[in-house]
């Protein structure tokens, strides 16, 4: 298990003060003027060093795509985009961060937006946290009065300012491209690449959009040293994480462990283990509901990060691990994530706004056994018609889930289909 | 310039091509619902997705810049699933209503699937139901058969520069629909029918009347305007069933106005389809013999200074020729075609010419408007000057009335005084005009049509010298007409002789007879006492007036050259014959001639135009624009304090054809109302 | 189906409201007021009882120079902005699946058995309205629902007929979870960041 020391949100369950002065006894806000004297380029190196990649579900390195911004202006300003629009069903960590760790999150953005050239930082939240919120905007204030932020951030000679924009209810949101959309007041449709935010983002400016928990971890692991940071965890996937663990567990909850913990550690350390003990386990979707959910035997031993849920046909994504005993009807449980996926389709590109709806209408007949059994090869057809033929990921992640059950449930739906007709005819 | 490979073939295109159009260069054809080339990219139908080695997905073609040494396969197995896929996925919500479509036989969507679909479906799911959207008298919506492609609302948006239209709502609960389902306020509204590769938007008049594959299709220009769009006219028997744009890069691209393309069911209305002659005050059908027989009656002896002529602004140029040449033959100067009695001249040809051409627009760097509304006056010219606009760096000015032109610009201010402020380089936006390479200056009808008009036509003059408006290879000095008639008949001469009188003069009652080809928008209660011969195709307020009715042909029923306002001569061609009676225009000229003892020396169309020709030579010059040489022209004057006022008060009723449209008296109504109670756009 | 609904009521900001909506204004670039749309419309929805009529749109279209469709798109695309009336205690069920393993059904038919309400529907007092929506994004405290602008969390049917009970006299229930937990934490007690914690 991480030791308390090596935990860097050390406010994470809300019990001391998650204001200023709060943050500063946790340390942040400590030396941020040394961290940016370091000068932009060993801020990215030393990033890069750290082993970080982006903890919003796709892991990218992070010092690497803040690499990829402009070192000179050709006039236009550059802008660092915070993701904040938390929305992987199953995820719940960035809330925490915002809520008892705002500071956390901002001195993030002075450190990375400087590391990027940027001007100013506009962290996008998703509408429904409305406390998230206000805790943030008062952070942002306090930091103002405080000059960490501004005119001459934090002593460094570098000016930096820090905006908030609230969503309004759309998971497309935190697809980088559909977010900066909805950053210049439109619809959140994603774009097409190129051009590449980091050429062509908001407002026509390079931008770079990175998840909240990427950007609040950046401080200390300057502070920390990157070594400390990719010291923990297995090479290329190092550092530590915060991991939501929700569903049939005793005891669900948000932590932060070590990368590469191995998953029924994770549960049965952390939440109280599965409801009913491990033997009780039928599945876990170990990344958000984007990533296929995995059987209790793959479950047994598999590690948590990137790499390890790669080789058996999942992802970390967001870690967010949805725990499923036997009692649930696991067809329903990724029937109403399809029902998501349509509910959250932009509707621009063709495949997923025909396609998430068709795929629903399907999984909800195999969740009461109205099909026949060729249909549940034809989804999976559907699915792949849908997967890498869209504008942005919403469609893979509309698939996968799918396809995972498919993968390792299929005798279940089987069953209930021919159940269902055995009923009929009888 | 970047080389890429496309199923094998090697091709090398411009920087700043994309795949779509690289593969095109190679020989591939790429399907598309979404993709047009005069329309931002969405990339969102899918279908044009093609396989780019090293990349993991499909790429879209129609979005993906073409990059050096990208090697593209457009036929391998995976893209003829994506394609399949696509088009699977664009079927399964769409009504299989082919029969009862008025796309089909040229819908996108069929052709496609056809090619590119597996044939069957495999959707066995309730098919989505969408309301249908009121978008005003010309579009019919059935939205359940939209694939959300969007071009509509891009067209709207950028071309048309109207934000009425959009999508709303999200995923499969997308809809296209206009502001609160207000009629989609353009007149360029049209042009979505055009673009929308399904059925969703069709023809609202054209509804179930007929099928593409029934109809003959004439290629032809439109007369309903000065703009000289190049049209094509789709007839059934003797019926004009539809016209739509045919492309033309230099005049109209491959749009059309609203006007041009929905005034056709005039075609049908109000028509003279047989000779007149008023009798006891009332006007009685009679033979052509009985109608030529009372204009002799007339004419018999009368010196010609008692004759006038005008011709009105759908006469083509050989009626023109004609009518030039038979008052020359009865012997009378009065002859004017500028019935708006705009003071322009015709020794110059660049004084009344739209000297920068429709496609110079996007040449130019800076631009004065005088005394005209664009958006009702070409329309498609206003369409040309948003799109210089959009490409950025192109200051607009405008002095006169002040309307939504669809771009922004800087109003300098209403009348004369501000014209001859900038002149004198007193004007702010006289620093412009200097700085600019290529300034342009469109000066309307609204700025000419006056009393000090010749003296308005001066300080334009004056301007264009003064800011360099004029260098060897640049004209921007422009005239903007409104009749398709207007520039061909300067050309040919139609203006009073020595000592002749203008249409003024020839309204107050002193002639003896009065000729009006097709002249209606005078004012016929000044006609007094004249004997008024009118020729035209429609009953409109010529034809009232008149004590002689000759029959004539619609644009639509003759071989015709048509100058537009940029000096482009174009051939009109004829779909339909003339109703009844009627006849061809010069035809009726020739036989009346004949009748008159002053035989037109002329006896086909050939030798007719042989005749133009040799009067005017850039008549053979068929589709050129050949440049007019600047010179001297205007008249000094005293200018009038009186603001311009536009010359077109209503869109939609600018003619008689349009006049006799009950579409268009439909769109009068329907635009004036939501003009009157707000429009639903911002401002 | 209209779009939107028309009132015939003018809507204009407060005075308190136009300083907030040029303060929003402000934190964008010059000449991308447009960015203002989200929480101008937030705004005026707050203003107007939580729902957003033709008027109070045309109304931000006109303050940002926005045409109205554009700002009817976003009206429409966005979840939150309620364009109809909705109770005076709006009730957002999340359904999606980690709250459903948790018994997010159970809520649904509090809602049903007790305010005879399904998702869409508003009570006949205007006290309460129901609609089912997906992730809220607090998981780990499945289910929960959005009270308004509040989270209630750790819900079971029990405790959720308590918290309408306390809404519906007017009283206001405390936010967060609904047992013994803090927060995010596992339910009794953290098991991590036992040790006193500082700087690094």
């Amino acid at each position: 298990m991480l030791k308390d020391q090596d935990r860097i949100f050390t406010n994470l369950y809300g019990q001391q003060d998650w204001k200023l002065k709060g943050a500063q006894a946790r340390g942040v806000w400590d030396n941020t003027k040394d961290l940016i004297a370091l000068g932009q380029d060993a801020i990215i190196d030393r990033m890069k060093e750290s082993g970080l990649r982006g903890r919003g579900g796709a892991g990218f390195p992070t010092g690497l795509k803040w690499s990829f911004m402009p070192k000179e202006s050709d006039g236009r300003p550059s802008y660092l985009v915070v993701n904040a629009d938390e929305s992987e069903p199953g995820t719940c960590k960035d809330r925490e961060i915002m809520r008892f760790d705002p500071h956390r999150l901002l001195e993030g953005c002075l450190v990375a937006g400087f590391a990027m050239r940027a001007i100013a930082a506009y962290i996008y939240i998703r509408g429904e946290f409305v406390q998230e919120a206000i805790n943030l905007e008062i952070a942002i204030k306090e930091a103002y009065d405080a000059g960490m932020i501004g005119k001459n951030a934090s002593g460094s000679g570098y000016d930096f300012d820090i905006y908030l924009h609230r969503g309004a209810g759309a998971y497309i949101c935190g697809e980088e491209t559909a977010l900066i959309e909805s950053l210049e007041g439109n619809k959140g449709q994603p774009r097409l690449k190129p051009p590449f935010p980091a050429n062509v983002g908001v407002w026509g400016c390079p931008s770079t959009v990175n998840n909240v928990e990427s950007i609040a971890v950046a401080p200390e692991i300057l502070r920390r040293g990157e070594g400390w940071f990719s010291g923990l965890g297995r090479p290329n996937n190092t550092g530590t994480k915060l991991f939501c663990i929700s569903g049939h567990v005793n005891k669900p909850c948000n932590v932060e462990e070590e990368m590469g913990i191995p998953l029924k550690e994770l549960i049965e350390k952390h939440a109280g283990g599965v409801r009913g003990g491990w033997d009780n386990l039928l599945a876990i979707i170990p990344g958000g509901s984007s990533v296929p959910l995995l059987p209790k035997s793959i479950c047994d031993d598999v590690l948590m990060d990137f790499d390890s849920l790669r080789e058996v046909q999942s992802g970390l994504g967001t870690a967010a691990v949805i725990v499923m005993d036997k009692s649930t009807d696991v067809i329903r449980a990724i029937e109403r994530l399809s029902h998501f996926y349509k509910h959250e389709s932009c509707g621009q590109c063709t495949p997923c706004r025909e396609g998430t709806g068709w795929m629903w209408r399907v999984m909800q007949r195999l969740v009461s056994g109205e099909a026949e059994v060729e249909e549940i090869d034809m989804l999976i057809n559907v699915s792949k018609r849908i997967e890498g033929h869209t504008i942005c990921a919403l469609g893979d992640a509309a698939a996968w889930p799918i396809q995972g059950l498919v993968r390792h449930f299929r005798p279940v739906i089987e069953e209930r289909i021919k159940s269902r007709k055995a009923n009929k005819a009888a | 310039m970047p080389t890429l490979t496309v199923d094998g073939v090697e091709v090398t295109v411009d920087p700043g091509t994309t795949v779509l159009q690289a593969c095109e260069e190679a020989g591939a054809e790429i399907p598309r619902f979404c993709y047009h080339e005069r329309l931002s990219i969405a990339g969102n139908c899918r279908m044009c997705l093609v396989e780019m080695e090293k990349a993991p997905k499909l790429i879209a073609s129609c979005a993906m810049p073409a990059g050096d040494g990208m090697v593209i396969h457009t036929n391998s197995q995976k893209v003829k699933e994506g394609r399949e896929g696509a088009m699977e996925f664009l079927l399964i919500n769409h009504p299989l209503d082919c029969p009862i479509c008025d796309q089909g036989g040229e819908c996108d969507l069929q052709d496609q699937s056809l090619y590119y679909g597996s044939g069957t479906s495999r959707y066995q799911e309730l098919k989505r139901a969408v309301a249908e959207k009121n978008m005003g008298p010309l579009i019919k919506t059935t939205m359940t058969r939209c694939i959300h492609c969007t071009r509509c609302v891009r067209f709207a948006t950028e071309v048309a520069g109207v934000d009425d239209l959009g999508a709303i709502n999200r995923g499969e609960n997308m809809e296209i629909t206009t502001y609160l389902e207000q009629a989609l306020d353009s007149e360029l509204s049209g042009n979505i029918i055009d673009l929308c590769p399904v059925g969703a938007l069709t023809s609202k008049p054209y509804a179930f009347t007929a099928r593409p594959w029934e109809l003959s299709k004439t290629e032809s220009i439109d007369a309903l305007d000065a703009v000289g769009a190049n049209v094509r006219i789709d007839s059934r028997g003797q019926e004009v069933m539809r016209i739509m744009p045919r492309l033309n890069e230099d005049v109209n691209e491959e749009w059309l106005s609203d006007r041009s393309r929905f005034s056709y069911d005039g075609l049908k209305a109000q028509r003279l389809d047989t000779p007149y002659v008023r009798k006891d005050g009332k006007l009685q059908p009679v033979g052509w013999a009985e109608a030529f027989d009372a204009i002799t009656a007339k004419l018999n002896g009368l010196d010609g200074a008692k004759i006038g002529a005008i011709a009105g602004d759908l006469a083509c140029s050989e009626s023109q020729k004609a009518l030039k040449d038979l008052m020359d033959l009865l012997g009378s100067p009065n002859i004017d075609c500028r019935q708006d009695g705009a003071a322009l001249d015709t020794a110059i040809r660049a004084s009344y010419l739209f000297n920068t051409t429709i496609a110079g627009i996007e040449e130019a760097d800076a631009l004065l408007i005088i005394g005209s509304n664009l958006r009702h006056e070409a329309s498609l010219i206003n369409a040309r000057i948003r799109k210089r606009w959009k490409m950025g760096n192109f200051p607009i000015a405008l002095i006169g009335e002040q309307a939504d032109l669809t771009y922004p610009y800087e109003y300098l201010g209403a009348g004369p005084a501000t014209l001859a402020e900038v002149a004198d380089g007193k004007h702010s936006f006289a620093e412009t005009l200097k700085k600019a390479e290529r300034p342009m200056i469109i000066i309307g009808q609204g700025a000419l049509a006056r009393n000090d008009g010749a003296a308005v036509l001066a300080a334009a003059k004056k301007l264009a010298d003064a800011f360099g408006l004029v260098s060897d290879d640049w004209n921007g000095f422009n005239v903007l007409h409104t009749a398709a008639a207007r520039v061909a008949g300067l050309d040919l001469g139609l203006v009073p002789g020595e000592g002749g009188k203008s249409v003024t003069g020839m309204l107050d009652g002193s002639l003896d007879v009065l000729f009006l080809l097709g002249a209606d928008e005078i004012d016929t209660s000044r006609l007094g006492n004249s004997f008024v011969v009118y020729q035209g195709s429609h009953g409109d307020a010529g034809a009232s007036a008149a004590d002689v009715i000759l029959p004539g042909a619609a644009y639509t029923e003759k071989d015709a050259i048509w100058v537009n306002m940029e000096g482009r001569a174009q051939l009109g061609r004829r779909a339909i014959f003339p109703p009844g009676e009627a006849r061809e225009d010069w035809t009726i000229l020739r036989a009346l001639s004949e009748r008159l003892g002053k035989t037109l020396p002329y006896n086909t169309l050939a030798e007719l135009r042989e005749k133009m020709i040799e009067a005017v030579p850039h008549f053979a010059e068929i589709d050129v624009v050949m440049p007019a040489p600047w010179g001297d022209f205007g008249a000094a004057g005293k200018l009038d304090d009186a603001a311009f006022a536009n010359p077109i008060s209503d869109y939609y009723l600018t003619n008689p054809i349009s006049r006799a449209s009950r579409i268009m008296a439909e769109c009068s109504a329907t635009y004036s109302k939501t003009k009157t109670e707000g429009t639903g756009t911002n401002g | 189906m209209s779009q939107v609904i028309e009132t015939g009521v003018a809507f204009e900001f407060t005075p308190e409201n136009v300083k907030k909506a040029k303060a929003f204004i402000a934190r964008y670039p010059e000449g991308r007021q447009q960015s203002a749309v989200m929480p101008l419309l937030d705004l005026a929805q707050r203003q107007n009882d939580n729902w957003l009529p033709k008027e109070a749109i045309e109304y931000v279209g006109k303050f940002l120079d926005v045409p109205y469709m554009r700002v009817l798109e976003v009206a429409t695309f966005y979840t939150m902005y309620n364009l109809k009336p909705v109770g005076k205690y709006f009730l957002q069920l999340c359904r999606t699946t980690p709250c459903w393993l948790r018994g997010s059904d159970d809520l649904e038919a509090v809602c049903k058995n007790k305010l005879g309400i399904a998702s869409g529907e508003t009570t006949e007092d205007g006290l309460f309205s129901l609609l089912e929506v997906e992730c809220l994004g607090a998981c780990v405290n499945a289910p929960v629902v959005q009270i308004n602008d509040d989270f209630y969390e750790d819900l079971n049917a029990e405790n959720f007929e308590a918290v309408l009970d306390k809404l519906a006299k007017g009283e206001v229930p405390p936010k967060g979870p609904q047992i013994d937990r803090i927060n995010s934490a596992p339910e009794g007690g953290p098991k991590t960041l036992l040790e006193k914690t500082g700087g690094a």
